[in-house]
């Protein structure tokens, strides 16, 4: 492998080295992010500080920390800890499986805050880091054939099962989705794809007649037709367009949304986050959330797309698909384009367990952005 | 490895690029939605939450009083503490009723009833949990209302209705909304608990005693509960309408303890203004438990009495007028000239036409009897005699013009035109036609021929004052100063002599009671048995059955019509007490009692009483 080696391809990086390598504006658009969460947390509290508020913020500039610190390590480990973490992952889905909720081995190990540990959420980081581990050590002719499909379906499917059987079919769509752009990303020849896709709208088609539990059968009837129920189930997603549509352009202003203030809405600090800040804030303020992610998600791309090994691209873009499609799915909820599915918004919604992945997503994409010329073998070792 | 590398850099490249095309395509299309949302569609949306923001919350008008004509209340208005069931925030139904039985006494069937109602209106509008409760249990219900969601406190309306039962038929009751009332332009309607008129002046005048409500302007949070009353409120209820009636409370319910356990009808009228200050209709029931909210047994029991406590027989029931028809039979016998008042006719007990006899109620005979005597010893031969020369034509002809047949319900409802028979009729009706004998007992009042008592109040109003008199009972509702009748003033002071004789005269039917009891104020009146069942020819000849003898249904009816001061009258009273036996004996003396009421009662009356008494002068009669 040596003889290959080009000069640009660093072994190892000094300390100081990595921090001038630090890309401030990710960080300053994460910051940004935050910081609108922290304002519309402020203002759903009715001008407080607590209870949201602060601890979004405290958590930020906490997980920030963590996010700069994991960026600096070698990436080896990262690539290292690929598998495993996917395999811990995995193992968590099955505990949870065969011991609902009891199965909190790992909060204290996660526990940043009052938060739930969510296997799921840790399988999302961990699948985009198997795969791309996967595929670092597989030449590129081969990614695209069936044989070598066989593998990262397994991988990708074991998680969704069983997360749709807890069952959280928002979760398990996102993993799902997630996995298979990665794939995509690695190669896999558009043959595959299309016979994949037509299998898999088939499938689809079929598990929504009959795989559906009856809550999310009637989320999706909900979804269909809103007004038909609108004190019941299709309340949610009635009170969130009211929220959103009387926001008008520029919005009732801070602290001005009746909507969330008086409580129409649900679930307002989590899930329907995006319809409190478009009712106070309006177009223009939903419009630079939108900006500001697609900013987020430029950068990542570019970092992706920059980076001198299969591993850190296609990790990179693992992440940047798991965050564009938490920010997707929750927007088109909140509007009513989909079903009520139960994703936050990232980065502004309250709730540590998913601040915390994204964040160490964007460790991971950082990281690479420093290691972006870094010499990765590409073993097939269980570690390095 | 590198040339490897550089080939997945550049498929990775331009995947990255179809896939960073697709992530725009879907950030555009939100965008795209959200321009929809929050620009083009902003209005409607601003509209809806609005809407969720504020609450005009629905003030019920106060109902309008029914006062009697001294302004004493007929039907007023009285707090109703109650509590209403918001049921949007009812987290768990079971646990609040639990709850809350332990905090006021709510009945096992209560439960079932909240449910139901629930079940039947909107999520939206509140229904009621518990009505009427003392002030006792309303405090302690709101002191425990935080452990209650959607338990909403109200002090309603309770209809009172200080007389009861005397009142009942002319008042009427308020109730709940009929299910099958149109609710859809009064929002009123379907407010929690409202209550409208349900029958007599209550449902006729329900319009002008509802008045309209007003709208609180609240902003309320998603649970409902009021975060703050606007500054502004809305419109405020306009309560409605007083009502006076003709009525006289005192004068009624003396009337009611009068006829307490018969079943009797009682009209008065003024004879100058048509006013009426007593209409009553005995036994009657307790109105305040409609307004609660009648229980099922209680109405049943209410439907099965054979006194039909629930019927208006005042306006509605219908008897044979019997003898009280009399006094203008004689004067369609005057009028048509087959008669003079000098005229004397045989009464032997019995009259034969064809092969039937006609028997006088007195069994040995009147003898012979001129008008005067005919009218006040009611002798029946006299009648079957004027009966047979004026032909029923004009015998119809003649009781219309003494309002038969018209019915004067009084702009309350449940009237009757009672029944006017002729030739037509009764081919229209049996397709047979009419016979001589059946002109002849409609000559004494029976047969087909069917009054109700207000008709038979009128018919003496119009005979005392020889005008048009016509009755009302709502003020702002008077007539026109009514017309002459069409009588000559000569026949009519027969008529009026006949029938002060019945009251004054050694002989009269009535006589026996012993006058009006004022001074020497004169009366006049007429007595009436209405027949109820065949007397047949077996039983004649042996002997007629006393009505004491009979079972109630089929005792005669007992009628009295009567009007005094004889000389100037005032007041004209008819009274019938169903299957009460002889009109002297059961109707004529409550008659007389109520019609001394009445004008003791009378300014004109009570002038010449405390004046010059003993300078009684009336026209000759």
């Amino acid at each position: 492998m040596n003889e290959f080696r080009v000069a640009r391809i660093e072994r190892t990086l000094s300390l100081s080295a990595k921090v001038a390598r630090i890309n401030w504006l990710l960080v300053v658009l994460l910051c940004l992010a935050a910081m609108i969460g922290v304002a519309v947390l402020y203002s759903i509290a009715d001008g407080s500080w607590t209870p949201r508020a602060a601890q979004h913020a405290t958590r930020f500039g906490v997980f920030l920390l963590l996010m700069l610190g994991l960026a600096l390590i070698d990436i080896r480990w990262w690539m290292a800890l690929a598998y495993p973490t996917y395999l811990v992952a995995l193992l968590l889905l099955i505990g949870v499986e065969l011991f609902g909720v009891k199965v909190m081995g790992a909060q204290r190990w996660l526990d940043v805050g009052p938060i739930r540990i969510q296997p799921a959420e840790i399988m999302k980081l961990a699948l985009v880091l198997a795969l791309a581990r996967y595929y670092h050590g597989l030449a590129v002719e081969r990614a695209t054939s069936l044989r070598h499909i066989a593998l990262p379906a397994v991988m990708i499917a074991a998680p969704v099962l069983l997360i749709l059987h807890q069952p959280d079919l928002g979760t398990a769509m996102l993993v799902g989705a997630t996995g298979a752009v990665i794939v995509f990303l690695a190669g896999l020849s558009w043959r595959i794809i299309t016979i994949g896709a037509i299998t898999g709208l088939i499938g689809g088609v079929a598990f929504l007649i009959f795989g559906l539990h009856d809550y999310q059968r009637a989320r999706i009837e909900t979804f269909l037709n809103p007004e038909q129920d609108p004190l019941g189930a299709g309340y949610h997603i009635l009170q969130s367009k009211i929220a959103l549509g009387s926001g008008g352009l520029v919005g009732k202003g801070f602290l001005g949304g009746t909507q969330s203030h008086l409580n129409f809405l649900p679930e307002k600090q989590t899930d329907f986050v995006f319809t409190a800040l478009g009712e106070e804030f309006g177009f223009i303020g939903t419009l630079s959330v939108l900006v500001l992610f697609m900013l987020i998600l430029f950068t990542g791309m570019m970092i992706a797309g920059r980076a001198r090994h299969s591993f850190g691209r296609l990790a990179a873009a693992g992440v940047c698909v798991t965050f564009a499609l938490y920010v997707l799915v929750n927007i088109s909820m909140v509007m009513g384009l989909i079903p009520v599915v139960g994703v936050p918004l990232p980065l502004i919604s309250y709730g540590g367990t998913v601040m915390l992945t994204v964040m160490i997503g964007f460790a991971l994409v950082m990281n690479i952005h420093i290691h972006r010329n870094a010499e990765l073998p590409a073993g097939h070792g269980f570690l390095l | 490895m590198a040339r490897r590398n550089e080939d997945a850099s550049g498929l990775f490249t331009r995947r990255a690029l179809v896939l960073s095309g697709a992530g725009v395509a879907a950030f555009g299309a939100l965008t795209a939605r959200l321009y929809k949302l929050q620009i083009l569609e902003s209005d409607r949306y601003r509209g809806l939450s609005d809407k969720n923001q504020f609450n005009y919350q629905l003030l019920p008008p106060s109902r309008g009083q029914i006062l009697d004509r001294d302004g004493v209340p007929l039907a007023k208005n009285a707090d109703n503490f109650r509590l209403l069931l918001e049921p949007e925030q009812v987290p768990d139904l079971d646990d609040l009723l639990a709850r809350l039985s332990k905090i006021i006494p709510l009945r096992e069937d209560m439960h079932e009833r909240i449910r139901k109602s629930l079940k039947r209106r909107s999520k939206s509008s509140a229904v009621v949990l518990a009505e009427n409760l003392d002030w006792a249990q309303f405090a302690a219900a709101n002191l425990h209302l935080p452990e209650l969601p959607g338990v909403r406190p109200e002090v309603g309306e309770l209809r009172v209705y200080p007389d009861g039962p005397s009142m009942a038929h002319v008042i009427g009751y308020v109730g709940r909304v009929p299910e099958s009332m149109d609710t859809e332009d009064e929002p009123l309607l379907r407010h929690p608990g409202f209550r409208i008129g349900r029958t007599g002046a209550e449902k006729a005048l329900d319009k002008k005693l509802r008045g309209q409500a007003g709208a609180l302007k609240v902003e309320v949070s998603a649970l409902g509960r009021v975060v703050r009353e606007l500054p502004d409120p809305a419109t405020l209820a306009r309560p409605g309408d007083d009502v006076v009636l003709t009525l006289d409370q005192h004068i009624q319910s003396f009337a009611a303890e009068r006829l307490k356990g018969q079943s009797a009808a009682v009209c008065a009228i003024d004879i100058e203004t048509g006013a009426v200050p007593v209409l009553l209709s005995t036994p009657g029931f307790d109105p305040n438990l409609f307004a609660k909210g009648i229980s099922g047994p209680d109405y049943r029991a209410l439907l099965e009495d054979e006194f039909k406590p629930l019927f208006n027989k005042a306006l509605g029931g219908t008897y044979p007028p019997a003898s009280c028809v009399k006094p203008v039979i004689a004067l369609a016998a005057l009028r048509q000239g087959v008669t003079d008042s000098h005229e004397r006719v045989r009464c032997t007990g019995k009259i034969k036409l064809g092969d039937r006899e006609f028997h006088c109620w007195k069994r040995r005979g009147h003898g012979p009897v001129n008008m005067l005597g005919a009218i006040g010893k009611s002798c029946d031969i006299y009648f079957y005699e004027m009966a047979r020369r004026l032909g029923i034509d004009n015998i119809r002809d003649a009781v219309h013009e003494f309002g038969y047949g018209e019915n004067f319900d009084l702009g309350i409802g449940g009237g009757s035109t009672g029944l006017v028979p002729d030739q037509a009729w009764k081919r229209a009706r049996f397709g047979t036609s009419w016979s001589q004998g059946e002109t002849l007992i409609a000559g004494i009042g029976q047969g087909y021929l069917a009054t109700t008592p207000i008709q038979l109040a009128v018919m003496t109003a119009r005979l005392a004052s020889g005008r048009m008199v016509k009755p009302y009972l709502i003020k702002g509702q008077e007539h026109p100063p009514f017309d002459e009748l069409g009588f000559s003033t000569a026949g009519l002071g027969a008529a009026r002599a006949g029938m002060i004789a019945v009251c004054e005269a050694p002989w009269g039917t009535a006589h026996r009671m012993g006058g009006l009891g004022l001074g020497d104020l004169k009366m006049a009146g007429k007595t009436g048995t209405g027949q109820v069942r065949r007397i047949t020819k077996v039983e004649r000849d042996d002997r007629v059955r006393k009505n004491n003898e009979l079972p109630w249904v089929l005792r005669d009816h007992a009628l009295f019509v009567t009007y005094a001061p004889a000389d100037a009258p005032r007041y004209a009273v008819a009274v019938v007490v169903e299957h009460g036996g002889g009109g002297s004996v059961a109707a004529a003396p409550p008659a007389r009692d109520i019609l001394r009421e009445l004008l003791k009662d009378d300014p004109i009356t009570l002038a010449r009483l405390s004046g010059t008494g003993a300078a009684t002068k009336g026209p000759a009669t």
